[in-house]
């Protein structure tokens, strides 16, 4: 006997024929008629006009009829709200049901039906059902605040429902817990600043006993709120973990992926040199590797997230490669993700088998894949350099399959193999220029095109084969089109004699037949560059290009970081912050990562997931414009057409403007995106560089000819000799008074790049000391020592001893106040004693701290100004070049150097021991003892201990 | 948390949809049925699709596709294991996950759906608990129900679901009480052309059935724990005790149940226990190309080897063949160019031998990808990791069960490349 008899229909009319059987006096009848009607709402059906009949059914002591109306009731009631009301009155009376069933099932059956009125109704047994006695009931109530919160959110505020709400986090019953959680978490989503799940050490302690009580999917919502609370300490941090690691072995996926991520984030506080550290790196490989022997669908999110645990510590599952070999028969979606992460694996140890693996695939049948693959073999070459030849010989042997697609990737990889490792491996270029006729890409047309222009002086039919892409210039893509001029204007300058008509040609075409105006501009300056100067065209054109980076898709490091903390959710399956997809993100959190070797300013956060907007922990990277950028921006100038059609306008009033149009060009390219000076325009140093500018010359580079920075690069190594750093002198740090006899002073130095703590001590006792020792508290930049403190005499009553202590900065790391504080205990046969002295910031100056010109302007720029801090240091009577000097001397470096209406400005860098760089702008004005400064810092706060490291030493 | 849930079958048509909050237009389903048209095979529809307003999370499985439709940042896991939980119940009700099965019991699967999830949180996923609210139909119940009007629905508050064990029923009683384990062992193996491992595991797990009276706490110790590093098990397994002593202590779930999965995946652990020769090759020029395939026993501690497959996906062009088989029977689908060996227990003494012509289209190209074999086996009374129980002691009650453990290999995705 099957359901599928409900869907039976006679001739009358099915809805009459149910009406009927609603109404009838027998139960099972009844019964049989919801059923029917439950049937056709479940296809689809439209059985709304039944309403009043199923309703009547509803008082009923048969729990199944119950069930099935309440079913019904929860579909339609929200079209018959007035009829709707009927039922308030069973589910009240139901709430007080004895049987905890039936209370339980009449309040989470109220919270489904949407209907505003009801809800007014449901506000009284949902606060009985919040406290009743019965864990099944209160359980299901918590569920039922967030249904209702969705509804109606002010009510369920007034209602004071939420404070229950987190009262029951501290329910005895694990399950009531784990619903109370899940219920904060899905109303906190909407409420991102609320505050709802507090979570302190008492509340984690609570959560952390229900986890192991609850169901798997109480787990997954214990665990995803976990991972938002910010331990206090490594300790916490620590015990933590050892909490949830037994979460890894369950034999739900979800519990599994949650407990990682919680695991990953709190493991980033852990001190790297702990045992437990490496224990739990290797605990946290086997079971990703047991997610991929899961369902197919399971497997792809687990690779997107493994993609980010590879990318953020490649070290837990380096050994793994084998497992992300593909299977014939995956689904394409996991095949590309595997080999993705193949690649991120790929090492010198294991890159013969990861070779022999992409060959394999690239005979594969799915031409996506394929293609992928063939990409992968040119990546591995670029990453691993010991395989380079390899990966190549692996490219030719695919090259010779003639498999179209597979020859048209491969030249593409094979160009960047060419930027890569630049002379070494052209002996293929043969090869590959057999397979010209077959490419119809653009992309493997522009590969090769580069590679023909690139190398003209080896190929000897060079301009024959370019002559044969300019018959159809006008149909190839842009990119073909720019990347032909450009390597016929590379063969020009190489072999000049053969090819002049050629590069008149693709000139012409260019300028003039082309309404691509990135194509017109380029096509313009190469020719005024080759009319004027063939000598500067051909530094300009055949300038030795950067090298390309070995990894070019890795996700940005704060990205990364915040996805970290999203692991097993959505925006791990899309490496996107939740932001920016999430709908009605009402101001979504950003999440960080908690510091361990930064400044210490996330450790002591509240709550780091509210740092938004707050400076990150580390030093973020400086975003480096490649050349390309610049070339780009260069290129994309627009010109004014000069008036002048001819190939060959070579007066010399046209050579100087040729000069200037890339000098001037570049230095108000420069300029422009350089916000030192602010007001270069109008400055009257500007202009006088360059003599006037020519005629035709091109109206928007008129105005800043010449200027700042063209002063700023001529000071190149200009600056002088470097001085000593500077020492603060020696203070008594612990009396005598204090410490039993026992007095230290010292001072903090910093002497060829090792950072050492200078100490005095007195014995000032009538015994002799012995068995000396030191230990450091954790401080802001992981000061510790590096060293056993070596005082090997015993130290006599009234003996002095000085001892140098060299120190480390991998200590463990929290933020202190004021930041420069360190705590220092010291040991004696005596007695231990404690102290604390504050360290000048300026030994933490790294010796590399010189930063790139572009570098810093880039850097300058991207932080934001809120993070300037402005500092006058008064009395200082050095010119700017004595300072520059002195700075040096204590790691503080001077990149450049401008004057500007006889103030000096100075643009140092400095980078902490800790990886944070600080910009700084130094305005000295001859004569006037006050010098201004601006400090730049992604972390701020280190900008008053860097101001007074800057006062300190220009004052001594 | 999960808002709705339909269910597809493959030609696209939507025979069941639940919503556990307010309802979602059907038409949102029109962004998968558009994933879906663009995938050659159903198998590589995306199971995370982005929607304007929603995001859809699928599984296929039993040639069906659940759909889900969430709206909140929800751990797609999380929703992935529970649609393949849906799938499983439905398995465990009425013996088959398919179309038909759901048609017929519509109105039960609607009841066990409503069960499931509560505004979209997991409620009741185990089939224990499941089974006490909502009973499983059979014919003796139907004809009884019609007789006295009793229904299928529990109506005590099951103690389980509360209790800190709320996999297992109480009030369980036995007149024959037993307990027995299978030992089940897959092996997943890349084979090069040469024969020589690419990459091999093994994902083992042990599926128990236990019909016991009362609450029994057993405990189950193996010979060689050691073996088993990587394990996830059964909620019900003490794993602080797994930690200290390496064995299992639990107090089962009644009935059917998975008790613990593992993997090996130590190379020289993992035994093969076939070879395969194999050559296809197709002539550069002409149209035709060669078949010889033969299988032999390599790695089987002295059991036999038997219910073995071979499957190749022949290329595209392969217009017909023309094969023999020295053992068992081939089968082969032109539409699909699937080709099904099947040999049956391997003798040592004479190899099962496959050969003969493949023609192509007239005019195809040489095919340009190579096909790969995968190859289907079973030994019985064999762990191929070597992996055995020691014993099983029961506490907590008093009668003695009748005990069993049972070991079988079987090849997992076990592929040969040519």
């Amino acid at each position: 006997m099957t359901d599928s008899k409900y869907f039976t229909t006679t001739k009358k009319g099915e809805i009459f024929e149910l009406k009927a059987e609603l109404n009838s006096d027998k139960k099972e009848k009844k019964k049989e008629a919801v059923k029917k009607v439950i049937a056709s709402m479940t296809v689809g059906k439209d059985v709304s006009a039944l309403f009043p009949d199923v309703v009547n059914c509803m008082q009923t002591d048969n729990l199944e009829l119950k069930k099935l109306v309440y079913l019904y009731l929860m579909n339609y009631a929200k079209s018959q709200p007035d009829m709707a009301i009927m039922a308030v009155n069973t589910f009240v009376k139901d709430c007080e049901d004895p049987n905890p069933l039936i209370r339980a099932l009449a309040v989470r059956t109220m919270g489904c039906i949407r209907v505003d009125k009801i809800t007014e109704y449901l506000c009284e047994p949902l606060r009985k059902c919040l406290k009743d006695e019965d864990p099944y009931v209160r359980k299901t109530a918590a569920v039922c605040v967030a249904k209702l919160h969705d509804i109606n959110a002010q009510l369920v505020e007034d209602q004071g429902f939420l404070d229950t709400l987190k009262d029951l986090i501290s329910d005895s019953n694990p399950m009531v817990v784990a619903n109370a959680v899940a219920a904060l978490s899905e109303i906190a989503e909407s409420h991102p600043n609320s505050n709802l799940l507090d979570l302190n050490p008492q509340s984690i302690n609570k959560l952390l006993t229900a986890l192991n009580e609850c169901t798997e999917w109480g787990q997954i919502f214990i665990l995803d709120c976990l991972a938002n609370y910010t331990p206090r300490d490594d300790r916490e941090s620590q015990s933590i973990c050892e909490r949830v690691t037994p979460r890894l072995s369950h034999a739900n996926s979800a519990v599994v992926l949650s407990a990682v991520k919680v695991l990953m984030k709190f493991m980033e506080m852990l001190p790297k040199d702990l045992d437990y550290y490496g224990t739990l790196l290797k605990k946290l490989a086997p079971p990703l590797v047991t997610l991929l022997s899961a369902e197919p669908e399971l497997q792809y999110v687990a690779l997107r997230n493994i993609n980010l645990i590879v990318q953020k510590r490649p070290e837990i599952l380096k050994h793994e490669m084998k497992v992300f070999f593909v299977k014939y028969n995956d689904p394409i979606y996991v095949k590309l993700e595997k080999l993705d992460i193949m690649i991120r694996l790929a090492s010198q140890a294991n890159i013969a088998q990861v070779l022999a693996e992409l060959k394999e695939y690239a005979t594969e049948v799915d031409v996506d894949f394929v293609r992928k693959a063939v990409r992968a073999i040119g990546r591995c070459a670029i990453k691993v350099e010991q395989s380079a030849e390899r990966c190549v010989s692996t490219l030719l042997d695919l090259i010779q399959t003639k498999v179209n697609y597979v020859v048209q990737e491969a030249i593409v990889v094979i160009k960047d193999i060419f930027r890569k490792y630049p002379n070494k491996y052209e002996s293929v270029i043969a090869t590959l220029c057999e397979n010209l006729d077959s490419l119809d890409e653009p992309e493997a047309r522009a590969a090769m095109i580069w590679i023909v222009g690139e190398y003209a002086e080896r190929i000897d039919n060079a301009d024959e084969l370019l002559e044969s892409f300019l018959e159809g210039f006008h149909d190839e893509s842009t990119q073909v089109q720019l990347q032909l001029l450009t390597a016929i204007v590379k063969l020009f300058l190489k072999k000049p004699t053969e090819t002049q008509e050629l590069v008149q040609q693709v000139l012409s075409l260019a300028t003039q037949d082309s309404d691509n105006p990135d194509l017109r501009d380029r096509g313009y300056i190469y020719w005024r560059l080759l009319s004027t100067d063939p000598v500067a065209a051909k530094e300009v054109v055949l300038a030795e290009k950067p090298l390309i980076s070995e990894e070019t898709d890795l996700i940005e490091p704060t990205l990364l970081e915040e996805l970290i903390c999203h692991i097993g959710t959505l925006a791990s399956v899309y490496h996107k912050p939740p932001s920016a997809f999430v709908e009605g993100s009402r101001g979504v959190m950003h999440k960080r990562l908690p510091a361990r070797t930064g400044s210490g300013e996330g450790t002591e956060c509240p709550d780091v997931g509210n740092a938004a907007g707050g400076s990150a922990p580390e030093a973020a990277p400086s975003i480096i414009p490649s050349q390309g950028d610049l070339l780009g921006d260069l290129l994309n100038l627009d010109l004014a057409p000069p008036t002048t059609t001819g190939p060959t306008p070579s007066t010399s009033g046209m050579q100087m403007g040729g000069m200037d149009l890339l000098g001037g060009g570049l230095d108000s390219l420069m300029d422009e995106s350089e916000p030192l000076g602010g007001d270069i325009g109008g400055s009257p140093a500007m202009g006088a560089g360059f003599g006037a500018a020519p005629t035709v010359m091109p109206a928007s580079l008129n105005a800043p000819v010449g200027g700042g920075l063209g002063d700023l690069f001529d000071l190149g190594g200009g600056v002088g000799m470097p001085m000593g750093a500077y020492i603060p002198p020696k203070t008594v740090w612990l009396p005598a008074m204090k410490a039993k006899g026992l007095e230290i002073s010292g001072t903090f130095a910093r002497r060829a790049g090792v950072i050492q703590m200078e100490l005095v001590l007195t014995n000032k006792a009538m015994s002799v000391m012995t068995d000396f020792a030191i230990q450091f508290n954790r401080n802001s930049f992981g000061l510790a020592p590096a060293g056993p403190l070596q005082v090997l005499t015993p130290l006599g009553p009234n003996q002095t001893i000085e001892v140098s202590l060299p120190l480390s900065t991998v200590g463990p790391v929290m933020k202190m106040d004021p930041l420069n504080n360190l705590q220092v205990a010291v040991k004696n046969n005596i007695d231990v004693f404690y102290f604390s002295c504050q360290y000048p910031i300026s030994m933490l100056f790294v010796e590399d701290g010189k930063m790139e010109r572009q570098v810093f302007l880039a850097t300058w720029k991207d932080i934001p100004n809120d993070n300037e801090s402005q500092f006058q240091i008064q009395d200082c009577h050095l010119n700017s070049e004595a300072a520059s000097n002195k700075l040096q001397g204590s790691n503080i470096f001077t990149i450049a150097k401008r004057t500007v209406e006889g103030q000096d400005m100075l643009y140092m860098s400095i980078k902490l021991s800790n990886g944070i760089w600080v910009l700084a702008e130094l305005k000295v004005q001859a004569g006037n003892p006050n010098y201004t400064i601006s400090l730049k810092c992604r972390a701020p706060e280190v900008s008053q201990c860097v101001f007074q490291c800057y006062e300190a030493v220009l004052k001594n | 948390m999960i808002n709705s849930l339909f269910l597809i079958n493959p030609s696209g048509e939507m025979f069941l949809e639940k919503h556990w909050k307010s309802v979602v237009s059907r038409s949102v389903c029109d962004y998968f049925l558009e994933a879906k048209e663009k995938a050659l095979e159903p198998e590589d529809v995306p199971p995370v699709i982005h929607t304007p307003h929603h995001y859809l999370i699928s599984i296929y499985r039993d040639k069906l596709f659940f759909l889900s439709v969430i709206q909140t940042e929800v751990p797609p896991l999380f929703v992935i294991e529970f649609l393949h939980r849906v799938a499983e119940m439905i398995q465990d009700y009425f013996g088959e996950c398919s179309e038909t099965v759901v048609k017929d019991h519509m109105v039960m699967v609607y009841e066990l759906l409503e069960e499931m999830l509560d505004n979209g949180f997991p409620l009741a996923t185990e089939s224990n608990v499941l089974k006490e609210m909502i009973r499983p139909p059979t014919i003796l119940r139907s004809v009884v129900n019609t007789l006295t009007g009793t229904s299928n629905v529990g109506d005590t508050l099951l103690t389980g679901q509360l209790s800190t064990i709320p996999w297992r029923r109480a009030g369980v009683r036995y007149t024959n009480n037993e307990a027995y384990f299978d030992v089940v062992e897959e092996i997943d193996a890349i084979l090069d052309q040469s024969g020589t491992t690419v990459f091999a595991e093994i994902q083992g797990v042990v599926e128990a059935c236990v019909k016991l009276s009362g609450m029994p706490d057993l405990t189950l110790s193996f010979m060689n724990p050691r073996l088993l590093d990587d394990v996830s098990f059964h909620p019900c397994v003490r794993y602080k005790l797994w930690e200290s002593e390496r064995v299992l202590s639990f107090i089962p779930p009644d009935g059917n149940f998975t008790l613990m999965t593992y993997h090996v995946n130590a190379q020289n652990l993992v035994a093969i226990p076939v070879y395969v020769k194999q050559s296809i090759s197709f002539f550069e020029c002409g149209s035709d190309g060669r078949l010889d395939v033969t299988v032999g026993p390599k790695q089987t501690m002295g059991k036999t080897v038997e219910g073995v497959m071979v499957t190749v996906h022949l290329p595209k062009t392969i217009l017909s063949i023309n094969l023999t088989a020295t053992q068992g029977s081939y089968t082969y689908d032109n539409g699909t160019k699937l080709l099904v060996w099947d040999i049956g227990k391997l003798n040592p003494q004479k190899l099962p031998n496959l050969r003969g012509s493949l023609s192509l289209q007239a005019g195809a190209p040489k095919p340009e990808e190579n096909p790969s074999l995968n190859i289907d086996l079973k030994i019985q009374q064999l762990a191929i990791s070597g992996l055995k129980v020691n014993r099983l002691d029961m506490f907590g009650e008093k009668y003695k069960p009748f005990k069993g453990v049972k070991y079988i290999t079987k090849a997992g995705k076990f592929q040969v490349r040519t």
